[in-house]
């Protein structure tokens, strides 16, 4: 439903609830939709699978039959088995590790702008350390010293992720702080904590919402190259990414091994990245056009 | 003569078939100005861009004709619309600094679009540049906009607009972010083309005093609607629609302090115009026959859109008591009391040496334009400009010069109101919220909602609105709230920086309605403006500030009677006001006099 913006709006009749509001918008409910489903997916998964994931069920690169319905990957074992229960890791460490470097970015962020001088100085010169830092180097050396846990992944996913937030929710918190209600706040002592919270945080809300959309879709195309460069999730056990990697020599054989798992990233992040943009375009339309 | 224009049942509509310009006929003849006043949300913005055939984004023009010199506008296809809009139509914009490309330079800016070789076009914009009255050398044309102030800007937007020769130019709020001096330059500018050039033009304004110092025609817009249409001095002279004489009456007069009259209610959203006669909600006069709609007709040589059309004159609905002069009496103790500031921004310095006195129930006004350091004054008072000396008192007793170093009860005590409305309020807390967030430092406060309704009360928003956003008032009702925000702190000095700047006339009387009963519960007020006649209807004292310092100082009958600087004076004389005709028999005619 598209509408349009005049200056003159009718007047809406009761402010519906904020939950509400987001379930109305389409966006947000395809989002949800498609993220609830592959939720399901990946818990009920494992327990409809065929075969057992990790056991060979016939030749490598075998083409979909009646036996393997999406065929066999470079060890011979079930794609569709492999791609039921593979979801698991991807389905909790990519939004956690989204949601985290949202969070401690957004933290940074609004905490180096208010206070600006030494605060500013110190943690924004260490972020833009960790940008110039590759990732991969950080990673190898990571792991190879504490091994693939998945906690480790996911702190290292955030490293990676965290000082861009930082960087855009700081772009737009500083015009607010020239902002009226801004300088009100402070012409009234207010603290600087509670003008983070109450004043900066909700109007940087937009921003926030799509960065972390952005940032789902980011964490998982760094774990799953973390899994293609052998540095993730080890084999035998089924993941997504692993998968890609795994079968990538076998793609012009049997393509499905490697497509069924990407299809399933790309929906999954869809689906992070609908409910996303679509809660920032409801909270735009609260914010309505001056 | 000949006719330029001529608009017939011209009809814009929202996409669901709401009209937000309704059947509206316009026609000029050539070489006239036609002035269209409305307040905000009357429709007069979209029809501007309906004779330019053009609509924003969810809106469509739905019927009626355009035709400018010969050209249906309505009829023309894409390719030569754009045409038409360079050489038939010119528009110029409200806001210069988002108009112009910051990134091009004057010279691109202006030539862009004509046709010839580039020695022939330079010469046309050296041409054009001499017109407006800027420097035409190689230097001024390589500037880009953004090295200009505001008032070259609009003169450069004027420029681009004429350059290419248009039969018709469309002035959308030209003049209305421009400080008073600059706008009559830029308003002589306009008058002066007009003759020289004999342009034809069409002037939107929500400002009469402006429209009637440019135009000689006026179409007064309400809800979409033409509700008065007729020559300006015949309107001026003799309105017929109470909304034409309400909006004469909001309008303050730099002669005598008169009680301006608000116009009640707010206009019509799309779509939810009253069945009947439009303006029939907040009109006081409204009877039973106003429930069908008028047409709009024909008496006495104006167009008017009214069942009593002799009623705007025959009653007395100008203002009763006239003529309050300023707050006399023993000068009392100062509540705030600053000497010797200096402020300086970096190595600059803003302010030099002022002084100034705030009185319980009385309004000092200071007078500046942009960049006179009115603004930095203001700030500097509230301690939120940290480069600052001098020595502050309030209720006598010292006051730190920054509000970190100042306790909570002298937090409270100054309050202080923002010029833009849409800013000062955050946007994703409502109403209620925001008031409650100036509580928290009252620990002495209980029953915040009492509190917040009652503040709400006063300033006359409905206290059902706390649950509202801002997003969803008016900008009046906006500033209302942040009134309402500085009055629960209970506090005893309002600093009010320009808070009528950025209103309608109609919207600014009920502000300065609101902040004088203020004055009279014995609030001091210090009120920052660019504006004379608001001083001459709220201020007991004036300041006058030029380049940081204090040019003119005393009461507010002696400075703006008889100024002894020539700043003030030239100020005086830039200050726009209705042609007397349009203001009959205000009481007693005080002495005008002096060199303006």
């Amino acid at each position: 439903m598209e509408m349009t913006l005049t200056t003159h709006q009718r007047v809406r009749p009761r402010r519906a609830s904020g939950w509400w509001r987001l379930w109305a918008s389409a966006q947000v409910r395809w989002g949800v939709i498609l993220l609830a489903a592959m939720t399901a997916l990946v818990v009920v998964g494992p327990f409809v699978a065929p075969y057992d994931p990790a056991a060979p069920v016939g030749k490598p690169y075998d083409v979909p039959s009646a036996v393997a319905w999406l065929g066999t990957d470079n060890l011979g074992r079930d794609v569709l088995s492999r791609v039921l229960s593979g979801g698991v890791y991807l389905a909790w460490m990519a939004p956690v590790s989204a949601l985290l470097s949202v969070v401690i970015g957004a933290a940074v962020a609004l905490v180096t702008a208010y206070y600006r001088g030494w605060t500013d100085l110190v943690l924004m010169r260490s972020l833009d350390v960790l940008l110039a830092f590759p990732g991969i180097l950080l990673t190898l050396l990571c792991v190879s010293v504490f091994g693939p846990q998945p906690i480790l992944l996911v702190g290292l996913v955030v490293l990676t992720l965290m000082p861009g937030v930082a960087r855009v929710i700081r772009g737009a918190a500083i015009p607010l702080l020239d902002r009226e209600y801004v300088l009100w706040a402070k012409a009234v002592g207010t603290p600087g904590p509670v003008i983070i919270l109450r004043e900066l945080l909700p109007n940087v809300s937009s921003p926030l919402l799509v960065e972390l959309g952005l940032r789902l879709s980011w964490s998982v195309g760094i774990l799953s190259s973390m899994s293609f460069i052998g540095y993730g999730i080890q084999p035998p056990a089924a993941d997504w990414g692993l998968m890609v990697s795994e079968n990538g020599t076998g793609l012009g054989t049997q393509p499905f091994a490697v497509l069924a798992p990407i299809l399933m990233i790309i929906l999954y992040t869809i689906g992070g990245g609908l409910i996303a943009e679509g809660a920032a375009r409801v909270m735009a339309r609260t914010e309505g056009k001056a | 003569m000949m006719t330029v224009l001529r608009a017939s049942g011209l009809t814009v509509e929202r996409s669901d078939g709401a009209p937000i310009v309704e059947d509206v006929s316009l026609s000029l003849d050539k070489g006239e100005v036609m002035g269209i006043v409305g307040e905000s949300g009357s429709g007069k913005s979209t029809l501007a861009l309906a004779l330019l055939a053009y609509a924003r984004r969810g809106v469509r023009i739905a019927g009626g004709s355009v035709r400018v010199a010969g050209t249906d506008m309505l009829e023309l296809d894409a390719a030569d619309l754009r045409k038409a809009r360079r050489e038939v139509v010119a528009y110029v914009a409200q806001d210069p600094g988002a108009a112009l490309n910051p990134m091009l330079t004057l010279g691109t800016l202006l030539t862009e679009g004509l046709a010839g070789g580039r020695a022939e076009k330079v010469t046309r914009a050296r041409e054009i540049l001499r017109k407006v009255g800027l420097p035409d050398d190689e230097a001024f044309l390589q500037r880009r906009p953004r090295q200009l102030s505001g008032g070259q800007q609009q003169r450069i937007a004027i420029a681009m607009a004429v350059i290419a020769k248009p039969k018709l130019i469309i002035l959308d709020e030209p003049t209305t972010g421009l400080d008073v001096s600059t706008r009559a330059k830029v308003l002589d500018l306009i008058r002066q083309l007009c003759i020289s050039d004999d342009l034809t033009a069409i002037y939107v304004s929500h400002d009469l005093a402006v429209i009637a110092n440019v135009a000689d025609h006026v179409t007064v817009m309400y809800g979409g609607q033409v509700v008065e249409q007729g020559r300006m001095q015949e309107v001026l002279a003799t309105p017929r629609h109470p909304y034409t004489r309400a909006l004469l009456d909001a309008v303050p007069s730099l002669q005598v302090r008169q009680d301006l009259r608000p116009i009640r209610g707010r206009v019509p959203a799309v779509g939810e115009a009253p069945d009947g006669c439009i303006f029939s909600d907040r009109c006081d006069y409204a009877v039973d026959a106003c429930s069908t709609q008028p047409a709009l007709r024909l008496v006495g040589g104006t167009q008017v859109r009214c069942v009593r059309p002799e009623l705007a004159q025959t009653f007395e609905m100008r203002p009763q008591a006239v003529s309050r002069s300023e707050r006399q009496g023993a000068s009392r103790p100062a509540v705030l009391q600053a000497d010797g500031i200096n402020a300086f921004y970096g190595h600059r310095q803003i302010l030099f040496d002022v002084g100034l006195k705030v009185e319980p129930g009385r309004c000092l006004a200071v007078v500046g334009e942009s960049g006179s350091g009115k603004s930095t004054l203001s700030r500097c008072l509230i301690g939120l400009h940290g480069n600052v000396t001098g020595e502050f008192r309030l209720d006598g007793k010292p006051l730190p010069l920054t509000v970190g170093e100042r306790d909570q009860h002298a937090r409270q005590r100054l309050q202080y109101i923002f010029q833009n409305p849409n800013a000062s309020l955050n946007p994703r807390r409502t109403i209620g919220q925001s008031l409650a967030a100036a509580l928290v430092n009252r620990p002495e406060a209980s029953g915040y909602g009492t509190i917040i309704a009652e503040a709400l009360e006063r300033v006359g928003i409905s206290p059902d609105l706390a649950t509202r956003y801002p997003a969803e008032l008016s900008g009046g009702q906006r500033q209302r709230v942040a009134i309402a925000r500085a009055l629960v702190a209970n506090p005893g000095v309002l600093l009010c920086d320009e808070v009528t700047s950025s209103l309608d006339v109609s919207v600014q009387a009920s502000v300065i309605e609101l902040l004088r009963s203020l004055l009279a519960d014995g609030l001091g007020m210090l009120f920052v403006t660019h504006d004379l006649a608001v001083v001459r209807n709220i201020a007991d004292t004036v300041a006058v500030l030029s380049a940081g310092r204090v040019v003119e100082q005393g009461g507010a009958d002696k400075v703006l009677s008889a100024p002894s600087h020539p700043y003030t004076q030239s100020l005086l004389a830039n200050t726009l006001q209705l042609p007397t005709e349009a203001v009959p028999a205000i009481a007693p005619r005080q002495y005008v006099g002096g060199s303006w």
